[in-house]
């Protein structure tokens, strides 16, 4: 079976200096991998990678997303074959109301797809159905797209477009921060929901609270540009313990 | 003005004199009328077309641009009025009132004028010339070449008077539309008068073929009562090669509400000055402009707001969007005059350029001589956010779309503005449609 991501020798410089130092990552479907690591080890990195976001030069390995050559599509294509990232800082954009935005890119995908246009007010239901799950209030959809947002916020509406969207691969970096601890379950609830056996996630976090509820298959260590340690769940309670200190030193 | 010696006249400026000697005497209006209009040719022929060391025209070097000078417009005949009668489509199935200027003729037959409503008139230009009316001459904007020009050349318009306290609800079109491949000159003058407490929405849209360097040099001066309600829209979607000027001048009487709105996307070279003076005390004001250019365009919004009394607020807010080698231009004066205290005036002018060659002038500038103001002003002028544009496409949405969409966002808080939401709508779908141009 083709893996849904698989990722090889991956090697990015941005500014020149290099990022990413040939990473292997393998996802298959209905996994979910967790992926820690100190600031500034890669790990936003590579989630822009992934997604495509301009400005990083790709200088060696390969990336498959369901057999097929990642790093060939643009941002828009690599979005409409499935893959999304809920970005460790959401952006606001003034003038651009929330449910417009989620129209606009639901449609835009689906159009890529070759499927059906949704009608507005199709878009509004499923909207305010799953506002209403991520308790975000459905007032906040008419205002400009994160604009005045808490920080909590911004993140609850990563996760209503992630769960709009349906992805086949869910990149979450650092999701959980910024979160209260109602809202963090309020958000895992939600990530939990989209589990499925034809879905893949890679969740980037610093806390092991956040997989007591996104329970990983698989726990990675990501330092200085490289995975550099692989285990089961209990990896993360573990480096909760020891902290970085031994793969960092091993990296360098 | 300066005592420099002018150099040699240009052809235009040679063509221009030639012709206002060649029409003079058949121009609308008897002696006291032509006495007006030679004196204001006198005014335009010292100065001449304007050059970019006349400070108002910094930008908009008339002299380089206008090449020569063209006939004055005939008279629209059959074949011009069919051509003329889809015009002001923008507006179509909206129930506004159309008043129809042909290649510089007030058309009746082609215009709107059943069931008036009560205290409101409209008459043509060219009548209210013929029986010595004093329609003509300028107030502040009297100083401008350009403006000299129209009081020279100016052959009909349209003239509204409402009278006080009378709330006009369906809005009136002004349609301006130029017909005819032969490159014409078209010199008119309308106005409005209304009433203390009386309310209306003008609109005014400017029109004309592709493939004919036309020119325009329109005229609208606006007396606003004391306690009126005025929303004034403008849309500027000329032909591809006009040369459009246009001279706006406004008194704003004392409590009055005033809500200016101007959206350029169409000619070849555009001028839009606006002259206004709030003359009486807490008049509200806000003047909004949208120019959305491409190709090689050139458009330039000058705006002069006088705070004659205490107590006015004026907003006024300007955003351009520019694309390829276009270049638009926004000058804003803000004026406090002493005695204005208690004024509180901003402007913001915004540009959002789309390409390399794309240029902005944005100058804004106040003076102040009464010491107890509010008063600001800013500029800012990038290129699209990459960072909000790769946010959008992480979504899904293609490049031209994501672009699209944060253009739309720019100048939406312009559009905003406009009262009317089948005004707004209308003008959204004329951004709409500017930006499906660029797809
Ligand atoms: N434009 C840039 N030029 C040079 N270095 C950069 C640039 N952008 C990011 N970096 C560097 O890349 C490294 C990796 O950053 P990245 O954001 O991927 O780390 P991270 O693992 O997500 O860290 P954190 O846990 O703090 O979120 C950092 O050292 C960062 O300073
Ligand atoms: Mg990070």
């Amino acid at each position: 079976m083709t893996a849904l991501l698989d990722i090889r020798g991956l090697k990015a410089e941005i500014d020149g200096r290099q990022i990413l130092n040939g990473l292997d990552l393998t996802v298959n479907k209905g996994e979910i991998h967790a992926i820690m690591g100190p600031n500034g080890a890669g790990k936003s990195t590579l989630s822009y990678v992934l997604s495509g976001k301009p400005g990083y030069e790709i200088t060696g390995g390969e990336v498959f997303f369901n057999g097929e050559d990642l790093l060939a599509m643009d941002p828009d294509e690599r979005a409409a074959k499935g893959l999304f990232l809920a970005f460790q800082y959401p952006l606001e954009i003034p003038g651009v109301a929330t449910l417009t935005f989620l129209r606009t890119a639901l449609n835009a995908q689906r159009k890529k797809r070759g499927e059906d246009e949704l009608s507005s007010p199709d878009v509004l239901k499923r909207v305010r159905e799953l506002a209403k799950q991520l308790s975000i209030d459905p007032e906040m959809l008419k205002r400009p797209l994160n604009v005045g947002f808490s920080g909590g916020e911004k993140k609850r509406n990563e996760t209503l477009q992630m769960a709009l969207l349906e992805p086949k691969l869910c990149v979450l970096d650092e999701t959980d921060s910024g979160l209260d601890i109602d809202a963090l379950r309020i958000v895992a609830d939600g990530v939990n929901r989209l589990r499925a056996t034809d879905r893949g996630m890679i969740v980037i976090t610093h806390y092991q609270r956040l997989l007591d509820y996104i329970v990983p298959d698989v726990v990675h260590v990501l330092s200085a540009g490289r995975i550099v340690k692989t285990g089961g769940k209990e990896l993360a309670l573990e480096l909760e313990a020891t902290g970085y200190a031994q793969y960092q030193s091993e990296a360098a | 003005m300066n005592a420099e010696i002018r150099p040699v006249k240009t052809a235009a400026e040679i063509g221009l004199a030639d012709l206002f000697a060649a029409v003079r005497k058949d121009l609308p209006g008897g002696s006291s009328i032509e006495a007006i209009r030679s004196d204001a040719f006198d005014r335009f022929a010292a100065q001449g077309l304007p050059n970019s060391r006349v400070e108002a025209w910094k930008y908009t070097d008339l002299r380089r641009l206008v090449r020569d000078a063209k006939p004055l417009a005939s008279r629209p005949d059959a074949a011009a009025k069919t051509a003329a009668s889809g015009a002001g489509a923008v507006f179509a199935g909206l129930d506004v009132r159309r008043l129809l200027i042909v290649d510089g003729a007030f058309v009746p037959e082609l215009s709107d004028l059943a069931a008036l409503e009560a205290g409101v008139a409209i008459r043509a230009t060219v009548e209210a010339l013929g029986t010595e009316e004093m329609v003509l001459p300028f107030g502040m904007a009297g100083a401008d070449p350009v403006a000299a020009l129209n009081t020279a050349l100016a052959g009909d318009g349209v003239v509204i008077t409402v009278a006080a306290d009378v709330v006009v609800e369906r809005p009136i079109h002004l349609v301006f539309v130029t017909t005819g491949a032969a490159p014409a000159a078209m010199f008119t003058r309308s106005r409005l008068e209304l009433g203390n407490g009386a309310s209306l929405t003008l609109v005014e849209t400017h029109e004309g073929p592709d493939q004919s360097d036309y020119q325009v040099n329109a005229a609208l001066q606006m007396d606003v009562g004391d306690k009126a309600s005025l929303d004034h829209i403008k849309i500027t979607s000329e032909g591809a090669a006009a040369l459009h000027v246009t001279t706006l001048e406004a008194s704003i009487g004392a409590g009055a509400n005033y809500r200016e709105f101007g959206f350029t996307t169409g000619g070849a070279v555009v001028r839009n000055q606006l002259f206004l003076r709030l003359a009486g005390e807490g008049t509200i004001t806000s003047v909004h402009q949208a120019s959305l250019l491409s190709g090689r365009q050139h458009a330039d919004i000058t705006l002069t707001v006088d705070h004659a009394a205490a107590g006015s607020q004026s907003r006024e807010v300007f955003k351009a969007v520019v694309d390829d080698e276009a270049r638009a231009v926004f000058q804003g004066r803000i004026t406090v005059h002493p005695g204005a205290q208690q004024t509180d005036a901003r402007m913001m002018a915004r540009a959002l350029l789309l390409s390399d060659e794309a240029v902005a002038n944005c100058k804004p500038e106040l003076e102040i001589f009464a010491d107890d103001v509010q008063c600001g002003h800013g500029t800012t002028t990038g290129a699209l956010d990459d960072q909000l544009k790769f946010y959008l496409m992480a979504r899904g949405i293609p490049e031209k779309e994501a672009e699209a969409l944060l253009i739309q966002a720019f100048v939406g808080e312009v559009i905003d503005a406009v009262a009317r939401e089948d005004l707004r709508d209308a003008l959204s779908r004329t951004m709409h449609d500017w930006l499906k141009g660029r797809e």
